[in-house]
């Protein structure tokens, strides 16, 4: 039965651990009942419809050591819990890894973006409306897309990727840090992994239920940008109904080096349009010794989009990616 | 004229409440032994209860009871349209089921969570083209459409006539309305530009900030409910009668109101408030009822959509000729609204075509309740028609401003199938107002001009709606400290209209502002019945009760000083809170000398005989008990002549990006046209305030419900895309033409809606200029449509379908 909103938050077991290891512990401990709180901007709505019922959460936020933002040898690291604004204002970030701090700053709205984290954003649940009503869809365990049916709402879904699940991924910063190759610290009770950002993420032919690899008992703990991309020529732009608020209906991230007017390399990742950022390495690799300019940007800007399979609502996405693309490479 | 207050600012006494966050709505009242409700509605679009087992919830620790339909109709439910306290006969995800009282409310969720509800789930629909069609579920249990006086009734039109109408093509099926004026064939022959088209309207949910939450509880006999109203007594008067209560024993306190946009203007929009009340008399405890924003949004009620057909048809000179117009329009899950009879209504108000037709079909989907919301037809079809009248313009050679002027309503005219004659119209003064002030004309070579994938838009679009009522009551109170007692039950929605039309009494007798009191907030302070307040009609209505009060506290001041100090009645004058004689000035006495003689002489001077004859119910018994408290004047309005208008006229640019479909308002004005202004900052916000509306209606706001389980998908402000600041122009200019309307004592009408609609015609307008006159006919044009016009793409969505994800 579909559920309605309650509006009031339930029973809950609230820990709020003060270092890594007690948190770790009870993330380790608790599993799957233990809901990671950090802005709570991906949690509350959740667990007031009871659309999502862990036992306990676990807030992060007193965790210092997962906050800040850290020069290191071969970049930056970024604590997980560090809020958007910080990230978005940050005067190194915006002075080497400018592309972040763009899209960190057009995240959300300005209030969310002081609670907000840099983690919540990137492991958030997909935004598709009939998952968030508690509708029994694949992604919740059943056995049905509301959204890929002949009378499925389906205007901000994906154009790419879709394996049962037609949901796309709702950040503004993953394109970004996909695109700045960066990696994601993973830390556990029983240790710590490093992933790269692109494979940080899935869709749901690899699984269903979650849009990152993270296991039960893991937490990303930071993210750390290496400075291959440090001081590039950046691009980034979220298309979104709203100015404020609302969630990319298409975003792009794209950072260059461009040596003699000539595009040495380059990374351009669209976000909104599949159930993790889409990297385009085929427009990549085809604009790698072309100028930076509009012809450039005409010539592959249909190969941004090859493939996509739109769905009854959302064929816009597709000259939308296109046109984001181009402004990318003209910049 | 020259006025004491009118046309001044002032500091409505509200305003360091609401600064200072010290002021009360309606949750945040408490009493003491109050428990909370919480409401389980009907997750399924249209069923039947069946049964209820709740003996697991009502055995939880702090759980004070339940309040099922069978409670608060013992007789059966009322086999009608319109909202219920409480139902078993659910027709929208949403509707309440049922309310259970706790000790607090997560304990009042966990039991809710306990109560097992059998339903008979029933056909639903929620599109009504789709209920149109020969075997198309029927949203109501008896029907699909509710007939005036006969009960719910079926409507079908054969599958061809549906898609015929869905193909682009003027419906053929018989309509339930037919309205018209002139000779529509001879009009449309006299047209050398005819346009023929079809058009949506999203539904327009109401969405105000503060829910309807109440809290009731019963004391000495008499009900005490807290609530959020646009009217006062008005609400109050309604109230008493869907609780089931005497208006004497009912006190209503309502301080304060977080939005009211019609919804909230009368009771039968807010019958939940029936809820704490009859919980509270049942468990005997005083009873909070909080609502969510989705219940906010679900029985909170939405303007109807809209699906419909129009031809227009324009002479050489650019002369509306006809106008043929039918219109579908979504009654939602509890009927209501007769928004497409008024869209027809406003396009011959503004552009006083020689022949209109309305044709139009109401039918009922299992989607959210529907009524009022700011505008009833004028502003859905607002958007709709100024593209029309632009892309005309453009074939015949005749400018957009002119098209607009040679069509304007002006004093002596008429308007609407009615043909109702103005009271006055200064709309062309409003036009040449709008185009001096943004620069129209001097703008126009940067008509389409580009700058990169950007190409400029410029817009101007009219508002219009009825602005004014009559046949209410007035009551002032003085005593012998000589304060003037404004009794005022208007209603504090926030828009300071309760304070501005307060000002025609203290214009009446000349009083200093810091001494007058409106006395206001609460039922027990004894107030007058007023109008709801809604339709634009609260400066026009009241403006008329206040005056006329205060007239009557004005004469029996002048009689009483003639009896005591010699002369005739007509010697009299007054000044600085004095009456006086007018040869000379020094043989007078002070307001309060008068009041005092006029409360020991008593009799009609308190109130306490020769009241006026026509007094509503409800006067009397605040009248009543008023009587020999002080002094009294008192007035019964006689009804007024003719239509009182408000108009507005909106100009304003922008440039779109063809590249995203997105588009900034580079500049805005929007120009006023209510008679004499009351209150300036109180107009400049309502124009404000429109405006940002308008945006919405035009390119933003959403109203969907999915059609394969009938569940609303925008139920909160993230999905229904209210505009936020950034979607707004940072400065939207105002003004305002400032001239008398006959009909008011003090030249004044009303503006609340039309400030919307001018924004959305004027901004469709501009979209459709930066788009080389494409005509989407749509509300709203969101990015998507603009992007896919731009590509060519073609969407594999239902024509003309309600509830599509485009609007």
């Amino acid at each position: 039965m579909v559920a309605t909103s309650h509006d009031v938050m339930p029973d809950i077991e609230l820990y709020q651990p003060a270092d890594e290891a007690t948190a770790l512990d009870l993330a380790s401990r608790l599993g799957n009942e233990g809901w990671l709180l950090a802005g709570g901007q991906d949690t509350y709505g959740w667990l007031k419809d009871r659309n999502k019922n862990p036992s306990a959460m676990i807030e992060l936020t007193q965790i210092d050591a997962w906050k800040g933002i850290t020069e290191t040898t071969d970049g930056i690291e970024i604590g997980a819990v560090t809020t958007l604004t910080e990230i978005s204002k940050d005067p190194l970030i915006q002075s080497r890894y400018g592309l972040l701090a763009k899209a960190a700053g057009v995240v959300a709205s300005p209030q969310i973006r002081n609670v907000g984290t840099l983690g919540g954003n990137l492991i958030q649940d997909t935004r598709c409306w009939y998952y968030r009503r508690g509708l029994d869809c694949y992604r919740a365990g059943g056995n049905i897309c509301y959204a890929d049916s002949p009378e499925g709402l389906n205007r901000e879904h994906a154009l790419f990727g879709a394996s049962r699940c037609v949901a796309v991924s709702p950040s503004d910063t993953a394109p970004a840090l996909v695109a700045l190759d960066a990696t994601m610290v993973v830390s556990s009770s029983n240790g710590q992994r490093e992933i790269p950002a692109r494979d940080f993420f899935v869709g749901p032919d690899r699984d269903i239920l979650n849009m990152t690899v993270l296991n039960d008992g893991e937490i990303l703990t930071s993210v750390k940008i290496p400075n291959a991309w440090e001081n590039a020529e950046f691009y980034f732009e979220k298309v979104a109904d709203r100015n404020v608020w609302d969630f990319a209906l298409v975003n792009v991230a794209a950072a260059f080096r461009v040596s003699g007017g000539i595009i040495s390399d380059a990374r351009i990742v669209c976000g909104a349009v599949e159930c993790l950022p889409r990297r385009l390495e085929d427009v990549e690799a085809a604009i790698r010794g072309q100028s930076r300019s509009e012809s450039t940007a005409n010539s592959v800007a249909e190969m941004a989009t090859q493939g996509a399979r739109p769905l009854n609502y959302n064929h816009f996405k597709v000259p939308l990616m296109q046109n984001l693309v181009k402004r990318a490479i003209r910049g | 004229m020259a006025y004491m207050h009118i046309g001044k600012d002032f500091t409505p006494p509200d305003v360091p409440g609401k600064v200072t966050g010290r002021i009360k709505y309606a949750e945040d009242y408490t009493r003491e032994g109050m428990v909370y409700a919480r409401l389980l509605t009907s997750p399924i679009p249209h069923a039947r209860v069946l049964d209820i087992d709740a003996s697991e919830a009502l055995a939880m620790d702090g759980v004070f009871g339940i309040l099922t339909a069978d409670d608060v109709y013992p007789d059966g439910e009322p086999q009608s349209t319109g909202l219920k306290i409480l139902t078993n006969e659910p027709t929208l995800v949403g509707e309440p089921i049922l309310a259970l009282a706790a000790v607090d409310e997560k304990t009042a969720e966990t039991a809710i969570a306990a109560i097992s509800v059998t339903f008979e789930r029933l056909p639903f629909v929620t599109d009504p083209l789709d209920s149109l069609q020969p075997d198309g579920a029927d949203a109501y249990n008896g029907g699909n459409t509710f007939v005036f006086r006969q009960g719910f009734a079926q409507e079908k039109w054969t599958a061809d006539q549906v898609a015929s109408f869905r193909a682009g093509n003027e419906p053929t099926a018989e309509p339930q309305q037919t309205v018209a004026y002139g000779d529509l064939e001879a009009a449309f022959s006299a047209s050398s530009y005819v346009y023929e088209g079809t058009f949506t309207n999203a539904g327009y949910p109401h969405m105000s900030m503060e829910p309807r939450s109440a809290m009731a509880y019963w004391e000495d006999g008499k009900l005490y409910l807290y609530g959020g109203s646009q009217s006062l007594t008005a609400f109050a008067d309604g109230i008493a009668g869907i609780i089931g209560v005497p208006k004497e024993d009912l006190v209503f306190i309502n301080e304060a109101t977080g939005g009211g946009f019609g919804q909230r203007a009368r009771a039968g929009s807010v019958p939940v408030y029936a809820v704490p009340a009859k919980l509270s008399q049942k468990i005997n405890r005083p009873v909070m009822m909080r609502t969510t924003r989705e219940e906010e949004f679900t029985i909170g009620g939405a303007r109807q959509g809209l699906t419909g057909w129009i031809k227009v048809g324009f002479k050489p000179d650019g002369v509306m000729a006809a106008c043929d117009l039918w219109i579908v329009s979504d009654n939602g899950g509890k009927g209501g609204g007769a928004d497409a009879y008024s869209a027809a209504d406003c396009i011959s108000v503004l552009y006083q075509a020689d022949a209109v037709r309305f044709r139009g079909t109401a039918i009922g989907t299992n989607t959210a309740h529907r009524g009022a919301q700011r505008g009833p037809g004028q502003n859905q079809i607002a958007p709709i028609i100024s593209p029309i009248l632009d892309v005309a313009a453009d074939e015949l050679g005749v400018s957009r401003f002119d098209i607009r002027k040679i069509n304007t309503p002006m004093t002596g005219d008429v308007g609407g199938p009615q043909r109702t004659p103005f009271t006055s119209a200064y709309m062309p003064e409003a036009l040449d107002m709008a185009s001096a002030q943004f620069g129209w004309e001097e703008r126009q070579s940067r008509r389409r001009q580009t700058n990169g994938s950007k190409v400029i838009g410029l817009g101007i679009g009219q508002g219009y709606h009825n602005a004014g009522r009559s046949g209410m009551d007035g009551i002032v109170m003085m005593g012998a400290d000589g304060r003037l007692k404004v009794h005022n039950g208007v209603g504090n929605l926030g828009t300071y209209s309760y304070a501005a039309v307060s000002l025609a009494a203290a214009e009446v007798l000349k009083m200093p502002w810091d001494r007058v009191d409106i006395i206001t907030g609460r039922t027990d302070l004894h107030l007058p019945i007023t109008s709801p307040q809604d339709g634009s009609n609260s400066i026009f209505t009241n403006t008329r009760t206040f005056y006329g009060a205060a007239q009557d506290m004005l004469a029996k001041m002048k009689e009483i000083a003639a009896n005591e100090l010699g002369g005739a009645v007509e010697d009299y004058d007054i000044s600085n809170e004095r009456v006086h004689q007018i040869a000379d000035e020094t043989i007078g006495m002070s307001f309060g000398e008068v009041a005092a003689i006029g409360i020991e002489l008593g009799g009609k001077y308190t109130g306490e005989a020769e009241l006026p004859e026509e007094l509503a119910e409800w006067t009397q018994i605040a009248a009543n008990r008023l009587a020999g408290t002080g002094f009294m004047g008192i007035f019964h309005d006689p009804r007024h002549e003719g239509n009182p208008p408000g108009f507005t006229v909106t100009c304003c640019e922008i440039e779109l990006d063809k590249e995203t479909g997105k588009f900034e308002i580079l500049d805005m004005i929007s120009i006023a046209e209510a008679g004499t202004i009351m209150h300036p900052k109180g107009m400049d916000n309502q124009l404000v305030g429109g405006a940002v509306w308008g945006i919405g209606l035009s390119a933003l706001e959403r109203h969907l419900y999915d059609p394969q389980n009938g569940i609303p998908a925008s139920t909160g402000y993230w999905q229904s895309k209210v505009p936020t600041y950034l979607d707004c122009p940072l400065k939207i200019d105002t003004g305002w033409v400032d001239l008398p309307d006959p009909e008011n004592p003090v030249g004044a009408r009303g503006i609340g809606e039309p400030s919307q609609g001018s924004v959305s015609a004027a901004l469709t307008a501009a979209i459709t200029d930066a788009l080389d006159g494409h005509i989407f006919g749509a509300s709203p044009i969101t990015t998507d449509m603009i992007l896919n016009h731009i590509a060519g793409t073609s969407e594999e969505s239902v024509p003309l379908a309600q509830n599509n994800f485009r609007g």
